[in-house]
């Protein structure tokens, strides 16, 4: 950092998770670069060495008190590689699905209700003291209680599915252990229109937000990228399972419909001295041009359409705000996870219905294998999990690129517009600032917690250096 | 016809039978002793001492100790049931125990004691302590980090399976279950239909590929509380 100042953000608030901002700055005072470092955890890959396939798929939930459900699923789609089946029974597969919906929903209802809407709802500077979930809670008290409502439908779900709220087991190598009861079924029947209606209602809060703000949200924190995801092999967005799609920021395709055991052909990944997650990229491309955008944003990019109604409807009004080309715009985010909100719902909708989940055939043997991988489009975007094993059943390497990490240089190139943007030749930390570093990061809805492989929340610090490495502010967001 | 003995448990009259140890007849009447190392088909080993109980007010473990005419045997006190508190939470820390992941979880006689003994955290530090698992047998998993020593495996393993997979090496802490083989259990005749690969009260003599098949809500400790089976017994 010889010939840059840098500027330091601390604790992104809302952001579940720690941290930390580093904005470097050049002699004329502009930015050169930002970095959005995390604090890591470290073991977790060995401490699962020798432990037996079978009990990962519980034991890596405890990677993040945050989206384990998540972890847990990816954990047993690479589980059912191990024992050789590549087709679950259809009440396994549907019983997981569910799960998957019920997490996605309460994840993206918890974002946007309670970290984000402030943002949206009172502009990227009111004061913090409004622009926060208890300010909602006042002024739009309904909206306070759907976003609690909807998580604990969410999370009822989860419970119902995988035994419990967090930490649970349902999904087993090959399968499932329990199906949906009738009378379980019914607790969520009973509730699923309620739930379609707030999901509708919360769309339309962020498709509004986004129109009539599109001037300002255009430039904000946004730039050009590639886009992954997961489609089905017919090309509709499938957020359990599917092979992987990557396009361009104009929407061509650089790889479509790999199938995700073969992920490592397609996609490596770089080691920074100063960050300890890694950076990865499509290696056609480079390190250089290669890094892409997961979550929401990139799955409505990339997937043809939509096989629910409604969110296929809101996909296309999507589009159109783009032409039809890949939206590039990072406060979009919040749209289409709405959009990925609404789908859920209605896939939850489709699976209660469906006789399916009262079936009794639950898991399925095959012959065994030495290695698994299990892809998953979770909350935050794919989620990579990657197994060897010897011929004992234990562990001997694991790989995880988490959501937050596929997003480690958009998360990166966000700050740096921002900054850019902001602070031109005045080397300081405004409360201005601040809040919009917050907001670009939020809009990402990074797990700080597992991207890190940490256990538990951590607070945002910015912190600005000259260009010849000396701290010139620093700023923590509590 | 046995000889009836009677006496008392808790102020309870209970009439045993000549021969039985206090948790045989305390079992029987439907009261409920904690224990751990205790099991009804083996040989008492008497050495968890979780089942201590007072007799004419002396501390004795209820598995080993029989009954006799007229004895008070107390088990349901205050004092006792911190004692016994203070072995389980000794037994957590000296092992790596962790529940939350473990496939034994919901049928653990250690996790369902240490609940019923109302433990919530440990009050120690913990010593985590290197242990080793064995995986080399096709059917079954062995993870020493969760052992207690309860040595149910070592009779039944003599005593039922007559096959002598299981020994206790080593002295103090240093003490431990081995295998009897040269290397390791793929090397013993221990098959997943022994008994010795039945009686384990914790997660360390596991099944393979049993893992987590029941769902949290049916798992045996999940509804009711370790011993109430027993105490249903009660008329
Ligand atoms: S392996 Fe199980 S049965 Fe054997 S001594 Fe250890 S805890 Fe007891
Ligand atoms: S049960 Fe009696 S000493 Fe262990
Ligand atoms: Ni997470």
């Amino acid at each position: 950092m010889s010939n840059s100042k840098r500027i330091i953000i601390e604790p992104v608030t809302r952001v579940e998770g720690h941290g930390k901002v580093s904005i470097l700055l050049d002699e004329n005072n502009k930015v050169t670069q930002a970095r959005f470092h995390v604090v890591e955890f470290r073991g977790f890959e060995r401490f699962i060495q020798g432990r037996p396939y079978w009990e990962i798929p519980v034991l890596v939930q405890r990677l993040c008190g945050i989206c384990p459900v998540s972890h847990h699923l990816a954990a047993a789609k690479a589980m059912d590689k191990i024992v050789g089946v590549d087709k679950l029974t259809p009440t396994a597969e549907k019983l997981r699905r569910l799960m998957h919906y019920g997490q996605m929903f309460q994840s993206h209802a918890l974002h946007f209700f309670h970290l984000c809407s402030p943002d949206l709802l009172f502009g990227f500077d009111a004061d913090p003291k409004i622009r926060n979930v208890i300010g909602v809670a006042i002024k739009y008290p309904e909206l306070a209680v759907q976003g609690v409502m909807m998580r604990k439908y969410g999370q009822e779900i989860i419970k119902a599915t995988a035994g419990k709220k967090i930490h649970g087991t349902g999904a087993i190598p090959g399968g499932i252990n329990k199906n949906l009861s009738i009378a379980e079924r019914d607790v969520f029947l009973k509730d699923i229109k309620q739930m379609l209606d707030w999901a509708r209602g919360a769309l339309n809060i962020a498709k509004d937000y986004t129109v009539k703000n599109l001037d300002m949200l255009k430039p904000f924190a946004s730039f050009d990228s590639n886009h992954l995801s997961l489609v089905r092999s017919d090309g509709a967005m499938d957020l359990y399972h599917g092979n992987l799609r990557a396009i361009t920021a104009d929407g061509k395709k650089i790889f479509d419909q790999v199938d995700y055991s073969n992920y490592s052909d397609y996609i490596a990944e770089e080691v920074k001295s100063w960050s300890y997650m890694k950076f990865p990229f499509i290696k056609s491309l480079g390190p250089q041009n290669g890094w892409y955008r997961v979550g929401p944003l990139a799955g409505i990019n990339t997937c043809d359409f939509i096989d629910t109604p409604e969110a296929e409807k809101a996909r296309k009004d999507f589009m159109a705000l783009t032409s039809n080309k890949p939206n590039n715009i990072t406060m979009a985010y919040h749209w289409a996870r709405m959009i990925e909100l609404l789908h859920s719902a209605e896939k939850i909708n489709e699976l209660l219905h469906d006789k399916d989940l009262q079936g009794t055939d639950l898991v399925v043997k095959g012959k065994r294998r030495n290695e698994g991988v299990g892809l998953i489009e979770a909350p935050r975007g794919t989620l990579f999990h990657h197994y060897k094993i010897n011929d004992n059943d234990q562990i001997i390497s694991a790989n995880l690129i988490v959501s937050t990490t596929n997003n480690n240089e958009p998360f990166n190139r966000a700050v740096q517009k921002v900054a850019a943007d902001y602070i031109d030749g005045v080397p300081k930390i405004t409360e201005g600032l601040l809040n919009r570093i917050e907001v670009a990061i939020r809009a990402y809805d990074p797990c700080l917690s597992c991207a890190t492989h940490a256990l538990g929340k951590m607070p945002l610090i910015v912190t600005l250096y000259d260009y010849q490495g000396n701290e010139i502010d620093s700023k923590t967001k509590q | 016809m046995s000889e009836q003995i009677t006496f008392t448990i808790d102020g309870i009259e209970i009439k045993g039978k000549a021969g039985q140890t206090i948790i045989e007849a305390a079992d029987e009447a439907g009261i409920y002793i904690p224990r751990l190392c205790y099991h009804p088909e083996l040989a008492p080993h008497g050495s968890c001492r979780v089942c201590t109980v007072l007799v004419n007010g002396k501390p004795q473990s209820a598995c080993t100790q029989p009954i006799a005419e007229g004895i008070t045997v107390e088990n349901n006190t205050k004092e006792l049931d911190e004692h016994r508190r203070n072995l389980i939470d000794m037994l957590f820390i000296e092992g790596n125990h962790f529940c939350m992941f473990c496939e034994k979880s919901g049928n653990c006689e250690l996790q369902a004691v240490a609940y019923r003994l109302g433990i919530l955290a440990p009050k120690y530090p913990y010593f985590f302590p290197k242990k080793d698992v064995d995986s080399t047998h096709p059917d079954i998993f062995l993870d020493l980090n969760r052992c207690i020593l309860c040595g149910r495996c070592v009779s039944a393993s003599r005593d039922i399976d007559g096959k002598g997979v299981f020994e206790f090496v080593g002295r103090s802490i240093e003490k431990k279950i081995a295998v009897n083989a040269e290397a390791s259990l793929k090397d013993t005749n221990l098959k997943q239909a022994d008994k010795a690969a039945d009686v384990c009260p914790v997660g360390t003599i596991n099944k393979k590929r049993t893992a987590f098949a029941i769902p949290i809500g049916k798992r045996l400790y999940d509804s009711k509380p370790i011993g109430s089976d027993i105490e249903s017994r009660r008329k």
